[in-house]
């Protein structure tokens, strides 16, 4: 089918419109077997995506499911449905949309497998469930189409993983099936292709027409930015000015506690009383949908957010973007950028706002890049075998299945087309006996073999267990945070429980924009009452961070060669200069520490320009050296550019902790027993199926007996080292949190040459770093000494110590035990 | 010895850094919630196949405060098994490990809720034990004087310059105390829970365990100043 029919045609031109020539190459190449479209945001993408879906059903009505739509976000199924309502209402086609998300009713869920509509919408985790059910067969008889939206955003993630090997599923139930990827601009679209095709065939790639470049520039303000921070709060009165001159405008923030913080500032600056939002992942749900509700009535001039309003939620009328803080990414820069002004062929308008001093290098190397036309990424490794162990055991749910043939299912997909089959049978060994060197479980295995050598759950009942543990977001633990008195009321949001167990009654942070006052903990919820206090201890949200990018790095360190800074701001400029001045700028092919004493304690930065996860594995390292040399480190705090690490004595000589040779040798027993590897251990084993996803009615119903992941590391790390789960730990923390290829990197850049300065005061360059979050503790001899130090303040303080019998003989200072 | 000395109901004690209770006076070493077996239970009833070592971790460490103390009576202070059928399954290897620590002392297994009645392990088996002025038995009673039990798991946290600490820890008033549990696969319940604030007077104290034990007053729930 090449053509529209001629009620499409009618209806396009009733409205005005005409069909893009992207949109045409669609229809035309409806039967490819996999297609990737790669458009600019506000090009008709997903239009594109469903024309061949709804011409086809037009011409030849019929029952079933015809397409499934797969979207990373929930509100974006949604807002997809109300957009595809519209052309089918008035075509009056014969055409059923529904979605189905974690959110829709239990209700309507089973309906939608006995009678599925023609067109569902919805995510890669509610797939993945449904793929998991008997009757999956039955329901997606006849499906010809699968769309993946924002495949881009999908690619950079384990939930991409997932959905890929859903498809190879939905292919062997449907092996006709037609896969579609819509993408914004990317770097590689071979590697996207190279994802979404069903292997050994090709996945072919349309380019529409980029249009014409976007309008960037940094904001320019009376005002100079602070010497440190990330709140941006000196800009308020030009990102005001700003608000003021457009319809609507967008305020991106990197982290979430920034957003918060900002949109506080900005509140007490609005003397026009202007309406404005805030949305990001950590506040209510409904709070949520209220602003994006009142956004697309285009009743707010700004919005404040995070990245949790990125992704393809109608923009409406926004045609201005602000990024405040450095973008980290030019990549993503440029994609955020692509969705103001929500018409094709008119070049978006978007300012940066750098927060602090450096991230005014940062912003202008970032524009530099955006002229260049050069975007930045790195390389995604092979599929991850936690995914691959969730896909097994839902496999086993949906009925007995064949090794063989399963594993063959999973080679079709991209990341999985290099597994072998000894790896394959690794997982599968994991998910029916626990892959133990220790063989205890032949009675209690989850999946066995049947009589026809297929492989099925032990137990039956145990699918219902696996379904809840479907997906491969990680939640940090959280808790809801409600107003005191007001039970049943409206919660404000939720905070991280490492926090809330911070807190003390009478504490003041910030949540949904407003000052709360920390009241107590009742049944798992965090109670508050408003207050008026100017200043807020601030909330440690969990706001994604990214890492800069190589590129970006190597562009920032060029930057500070320069004798002079032009291109800078004058404050900017200055702060450089000075810094070179009183200490020194890092050059490339050198590395460079400052060590000084501050806040009581010894502070050593070394800037090593590997990017936050590259820096923060060095940290690890580091520690793990420095605790070896007796230097008592207490924990460390990383950036994309150096590395903050404060103990109880002074690095006199750096030398010896950068034996880059045995950092590398020594990487595996270094990294066994540090936090970051638990927390890629406690991530991938939930995804694998080995601990439960611990869920907030789990922790209600008052289970907190249950111990907890660091200790089933630890005690694998000393009795099975060589098990699956471990190794899959190693490889996530290599390429995720750790990050070891950008120190490899930094090595063979340094090879050695390090320039070692001892100051008396904070340098200029390392003052941003004492601000920022993210502080790791390290748990070493340190620790013991605070502890001691602490329990003598208690009992003196407390009065005990007078009438408590004194100990016979009195605890000595050992390591270890 | 890495151990916080403390005296209780006239007997004078060693809180060790491993959650076990060391009474020189009597050569006795007293444990408690070992939780043997325990991921032979979760697998037979949560179908969840965890490492399957705690056991033997449990066991390792039971064999080094035998060795360094030179314990010749043992108290288990119940809970010992995480089931009886978890007991009964235990395997071989291990079952030969808990008799060779048996070997040459007083081995006492007190009744637990996990493991009530007689098991069929060497020692004896009894529901309290009674040591000079000191008596044992696995849930604290109300109206006790110079108890020793187990049974709760507590966990004491405390604010280090910023960093919160949370370790299963011992608790003592002057009519009870309350061990840590021993065992490698045990969660904690926080001594500000009320169960624990209702049992303990207020000016009970809390011994961390760890690489240093000390002590500090019990943290009770925080109430709004």
């Amino acid at each position: 089918m090449h053509d529209l029919p001629k009620t499409f045609t009618d209806w396009f031109e009733k409205r005005g419109w005409t069909v893009h020539p992207h949109q045409q190459a669609m229809l035309e190449r409806a039967a490819d077997p996999a297609l990737l479209l790669i458009a600019p945001t506000g090009g008709g993408k997903t239009l594109a995506g469903f024309l061949p879906t709804l011409a086809d059903l037009a011409e030849s009505p019929r029952d079933g499911l015809h397409t499934l739509y797969v979207s990373p976000l929930k509100a974006l199924a949604a807002d997809i449905k109300r957009n595809l309502t519209t052309p089918v209402t008035e075509m009056d086609l014969p055409i059923r949309i529904e979605d189905r998300t974690g959110d829709t009713p239990a209700s309507r869920k089973k309906r939608q497998r006995a009678d599925p509509p023609h067109i569902l919408l919805t995510t890669p985790e509610s797939l993945a469930l449904l793929t998991s059910y008997e009757d999956a067969p039955k329901m997606f008889r006849g499906l010809k189409r699968v769309i993946v939206d924002e495949i881009h955003a999908l690619a950079e993630s384990k939930r991409g993983d997932q959905l890929m090997l859903a498809l190879g599923r939905l292919q062997t139930l449907c092996p006709d099936l037609r896969r579609v990827g819509l993408s914004a601009t990317v770097d590689d679209p071979k590697a996207i292709a190279h994802l979404l095709a069903c292997h050994p065939d090709p996945c072919a790639i349309l380019l529409a027409d980029p249009g014409p470049a976007p309008d960037i520039a940094m904001l320019r303000t009376k005002e100079a930015p602070p010497w440190a921070g990330g709140n941006a709060a000196y800009a308020i009165p030009a990102v005001l000015d700003q608000v003021r001159a457009h319809n609507t405008t967008l305020i991106f923030h990197n982290t979430r506690a920034q957003a918060e913080i900002f949109f506080h500032n900005l509140w007490l600056a609005n003397e026009d009383a202007l309406p404005i939002g805030i949305h990001h992942g950590s506040l209510d749900r409904q709070q949520r949908e209220k602003v994006e509700a009142a956004m697309v009535r285009g009743d707010l001039r700004a919005i404040v957010c995070t990245g949790s309003l990125d992704l393809g939620i109608d923009w409406g009328n926004v045609d201005l973007v602000i990024q405040i803080g450095a973008p980290k990414n030019v990549k993503r820069l440029v994609q955020r950028i692509g969705r103001a002004n929500h018409r094709y062929n008119a070049p978006s308008r978007a300012l940066l706002v750098p927060a602090n001093r450096f991230e005014v290098v940062e912003c202008v190397a970032a524009l530099d890049a955006v002229r260049a036309g050069t975007l930045d990424g790195d390389p995604r490794g092979p599929g991850p075998r936690d995914v691959l162990c969730q896909h097994i055991l839902i496999t086993a749910c949906a009925g007995p299945f064949d090794a063989g043939a399963l594993f063959d299912e999973v080679r079709t997909v991209g990341a999985y087309a290099g597994l072998s089959r000894a790896q394959f049978d690794e997982c599968l060994d994991f998910c029916a006996t626990g892959g133990y060197a220790l063989r205890v479980y032949d009675q209690w295995q989850r999946l066995v073999q049947n009589a026809d050598g297929l492989w099925q759950l032990r137990d039956p009942r145990a699918a219902q267990k696996i379904r809840m543990n479907t997906g491969t977001i990680q939640d940090t633990d959280t808790l809801k945070v409600r107003l005191k008195r007001s039970r049943g009321g409206k919660p404000l949001g939720e905070i991280e429980e490492g926090f809330a167990a911070s807190l003390t009654p009478g504490d003041t942070f910030l949540i949904g924009g407003q000052i709360v006052r920390y009241e107590g903990l009742r049944e798992m919820t965090v109670e508050v009452s408003r207050n008026a206090a100017k200043k807020p201890k601030v909330a440690t949200f969990a706001g994604t961070k990214f890492a800069t990018s190589t590129q970006l790095s190597a562009r920032v360190m060029e930057m500070f060669q320069q004798e002079t800074w032009p291109d800078l701001p004058a404050h900017t400029a200055d702060w450089l200069a000075l810094q070179r001045r009183v200490s020194r700028l890092p050059e490339p092919g050198r590395l460079m520490i400052e060590s000084f004493a501050h806040d009581g304690r010894e502070q050593t930065v070394v800037y090593g320009f590997a990017g936050r996860n590259g820096q923060q594995t060095l940290g690890l390292l580091l520690t793990k050296r420095m605790e070896e040399l007796g230097l008592n480190p207490l924990g460390f705090v990383a950036t994309d550019y150096a590395t903050l690490i404060w103990g109880l004595d002074r690095v006199t000589n750096p030398a010896p902790l950068f034996d880059l040779a045995a950092l590398q040798n020594g990487l595996d027993t270094w990294l066994a027993g540090n936090a970051v590897m638990k927390r890629t251990f406690r991530a991938s084993a939930t995804i694998a199926g080995l601990i439960q996803r611990n869920t907030p009615s789990a922790r209600k119903s008052g289970r907190q007996a249950t111990f907890s992941s660091d200790i089933l590391y630890d005690t694998l790390q000393k009795y099975d080292p060589d098990h699956l789960l471990l190794d899959i730990t190693r490889e996530e923390a290599l390429r995720g949190f750790v990050d070891f290829g950008r120190i490899e990197e930094m090595a063979n850049r340094v090879e050695g040459r390090i320039d070692h300065l001892i100051l008396d005061r904070v340098s200029p360059l390392a003052a941003p770093l004492f601000l920022e979050m993210g502080r790791v503790p390290v748990k070493g001899a340190a620790e013991e000494r605070l502890v001691a130090e602490e329990a003598a303040r208690l009992m003196e303080s407390s009065g005990l110590a007078q009438i408590t019998p004194q100990p016979a003989d009195k605890p000595r200072w050992r390591m270890g035990y | 010895m890495n151990c916080h000395a403390f005296s209780f109901a006239g007997a004078e004690l060693r809180a060790l850094g491993s959650g076990g209770l060391w009474w020189p006076e009597q050569a006795l070493l007293c444990v408690s919630d070992l939780h043997l077996g325990k991921s032979e239970r979760v697998a037979r009833r949560a179908g969840q196949t965890l490492p399957p070592y705690e056991t033997r971790d449990t066991l390792t460490r039971l064999g080094e405060d035998l060795a360094r103390t030179g314990a010749r009576t043992v108290i288990c202070l119940g809970d010992s098994f995480d089931d009886r059928i978890a007991a009964a399954a235990l395997p071989e290897e291990e079952r030969l490990w808990i008799t060779r620590l048996q070997a040459g002392r007083q081995w006492i297994w007190i009744e637990g809720n996990h493991d009530p009645g007689p098991l069929e392990f060497g020692g004896t088996h009894q529901q309290t034990a009674r040591t000079g002025p000191l008596v044992f038995r696995h849930i604290a009673e109300a109206e006790a004087r110079a108890e020793v039990s187990g049974h709760y798991h507590p966990k004491a946290h405390l604010h280090a310059r910023g960093r919160l600490v949370s370790r299963p820890a011992f608790l003592y008033d002057s009519t009870r105390l309350i061990l840590p549990a021993y065992g490698t696969y045990t969660g904690g319940l926080r001594t500000d829970e009320q169960t624990l604030c209702n049992l303990m007077k207020p000016d009970a104290l809390a011994i961390l365990t760890g690489p240093t034990p000390v002590c500090i007053p019990m943290p009770r729930k925080e109430t709004a100043p």
